[in-house]
């Protein structure tokens, strides 16, 4: 017999409780995997919306979030004629809602931006963007919309003729509403004003060149690279903190079922753990024990939490409603800090119980047959 | 020889009762419960030979258990001193190596471990001590033939009867081939025809063995059948 045989016949005897705490770590797993995969996957479209075709972004200094960041006008055309700059294109962020639809993002654009003229024109072209009442609408938003060519939608108190249907491989474009950079700017109530400005370089060795003189030129704005910017944004972290917090939640409740079996297990096994010592198993031993009990569930959890948060993942890309919005981004370093934290959580839930299994006394556990 | 060496001489091929210090040695040993409300034990002294069989003879609750598991480590004696193969129970390190490789227990309720067979129970010694597989497998077999239960080897326990549940505690006490034998009533649980089988096989097994036995029990005829009796009554260890 080895030590694996006699774990294994602990967690069999009492396969219902084992269940429920290979239960609580798999939903832990799961909910981490889901939670992080679709958070990373947000925080990878909307850096993507940023860095086409371009590679260096200016926006206001020392904001929270590039929604309340202001940008002039006179700045863009200024940045356009610097050395190096081959374009710069500003773009105004705004959320506006529609009946039934509370939430949609806009892009305030100019009618040449690389995001309209790179884009798959499913209905209308890009010569028909422009005038004020005109909204270019991605794939998805005319689909829940519901329009087509054309059509009036209501966006708030204004409603915009659907000028263009476009097809982006970016999920937020394609559920977004592209407008005419002016008309965004009146419906926000920001004349002159972008959120950023996207600029793309001739050669991107200029890019400190170009941000130092962004930076003497302006100096309530800031130029940073995409990569700088990606790792710097308050947001983001803001966000990839959210997701690593919940699931750690998650985790939390799954280490709880574990400790409450561990220790259900530990005291109904009071005599078993002392015939153990008398059988010459020292404490460690008995230790030992438990928290393998517990590591094996763990990874029992583990394994049937990353299925079903892989199955959970790809039912939600699935249906149609979120395609292309939802884009699940499972990293290797997720899964290892998801089965990090399982066996950390385990092993923190074993700790009680494995402490309390060592301070049996086995002639007072043996004394009354 | 002094204590390392009295110990270091148990598995060769001398015979243990060759050892020259006692296998078991009790001295002036106190133990109360209950904060000190319940005395159980007052000046207990006894020596038990190696090889020798002693039987603690006496009515319950007079203390024959609560001497047995200070013998075995498994509880401080308030007072006294105990030595076992010439070695004090010190430490918790010395009181695990001692049940790991010198002691073996028998109960009265055999104590086995539910859901594992036969041949699991009785090799849960040898895991603790950590010997090797093959070595162990020859163990069980040899001890299974021994006590009649081979062809029970591969059951799980709880469909043994109460006899053969007994026979495999006996195995499993014996498996690290211990120099003594500690068994509280061993047969207490069981009807007087099996109880007599059991307890031959007990005290032929320990013999064969070369290991000491101390056996707590009620009963005199198993009394008498061990090399020397002690009388255990009002917290003192008396030779009857």
């Amino acid at each position: 017999m080895t030590f694996s045989a006699l774990i294994r016949v602990n967690l069999r005897r009492h396969w219902v409780r084992t269940g429920i705490g290979v239960a609580g770590i798999a939903f832990g797993c799961a909910a981490m995997l889901t939670i992080l995969s679709i958070v990373l996957g947000a925080i990878g479209m909307f850096e993507r919306i940023l860095d086409t075709d371009s590679q260096v972004l200016v926006f206001e200094r020392d904001v929270s979030d590039l929604f309340f960041s202001s940008v002039p006008g006179a700045a863009a055309v200024e940045i356009r004629t610097l050395p190096g700059v081959a374009a710069a294109n500003p773009v105004l962020f705004g959320i506006v809602s529609a009946p039934d639809h509370p939430i949609i993002t806009t892009f305030g654009v100019e009618h040449d931006n690389p995001r309209l003229t790179g884009a798959t024109w499913i209905a209308g072209s890009a010569a028909a963007f422009g005038p004020a009442d005109g909204a270019v609408l991605g794939e998805r938003a005319a689909a829940f919309l519901k329009v087509t060519l054309g059509d009036s939608i209501p966006l708030g108190h204004s409603s915009f003729r659907v000028a263009g249907i476009v097809r982006t491989a970016n999920g937020f474009e394609d559920g977004g509403v592209f407008l005419p950079l002016a008309a965004a700017q009146e419906f926000f109530h920001r004349e002159g004003l972008s959120s950023i400005i996207a600029v793309k370089l001739t050669d991107t060795a200029g890019a400190t060149t170009f941000k130092a003189e962004v930076a003497r030129r302006f100096p309530k704005l800031i130029a940073l690279e995409n990569r700088e910017f990606a790792q710097g944004y308050s947001q983001f972290r803001i966000l990839k903190l959210t997701g690593w917090a919940v699931g750690i939640c998650a985790f939390l409740l799954g280490g709880l079922g574990v400790a409450n079996t561990m220790l259900m297990s530990v005291f109904t096994r009071i005599r078993e753990i002392a015939v153990l010592r008398v059988c010459g198993f020292s404490k460690p031993q008995v230790a030992r024990i438990i928290v393998t009990e517990a590591l094996a569930m763990a990874v029992a959890g583990c394994a049937l939490g990353l299925a079903l948060g892989f199955g959970v993942l790809l039912a939600i890309q699935q249906v149609p409603q979120l395609h292309g919005y939802v884009q699940a981004v499972v990293s290797p370093l997720v899964l290892a800090g998801i089965v990090g934290t399982a066996l950390l959580t385990a092993l923190a839930g074993a700790l009680y119980p494995a402490l309390y299994a060592t301070r049996i006394e086995p002639a007072e556990a043996l004394r009354y047959e | 020889m002094n204590d390392r060496s009295a110990l270091s001489s148990r598995g060769g091929t001398a015979p243990r009762s060759a050892l020259s210090v006692p296998a078991v040695e009790v001295t002036g040993v106190w133990k109360a419960f209950d904060s000190g409300r319940i005395s159980v034990l007052e000046g207990a002294d006894v020596t038990v030979a190696p090889g020798e069989m002693v039987a603690l003879w006496g009515p319950s609750g007079s203390g024959k258990s609560t001497l047995l598991h200070l013998v075995g480590g498994l509880d401080r004696a308030d007072r006294g001193e105990i030595r076992v193969l010439g070695q004090p129970l010190a430490s918790e390190a010395d009181r695990v190596r001692l049940r790991r490789r010198h002691l073996g227990f028998v109960f009265q309720l055999h104590n086995l471990i539910p859901d594992l067979t036969v041949a699991e129970n009785c090799a849960v010694p040898a895991l603790a001590a950590g010997r090797p597989a093959a070595e162990t497998r020859a163990r069980i077999d040899e001890l299974t033939e021994a006590v009649g239960i081979a062809h029970r080897r591969g059951h799980r326990v709880q469909d043994l009867s109460g006899g053969e549940r007994q026979r495999v505690a006996i195995c499993r006490a014996l498996m690290n081939k211990p120099d003594v034998i500690l068994a509280d009533e061993p047969t207490g649980s069981l009807d007087e025809e099996t109880a007599n089988k059991v307890f031959e096989l007990i005290r032929d097994l320990v013999r064969r063995e070369g290991a000491a036995l101390l056996v707590a029990t009620h009963e005199r005829r198993f009394a008498e059948a061990c090399d020397r009796i002690l009388r255990v009554a009002k917290g003192r260890v008396l030779p009857l």
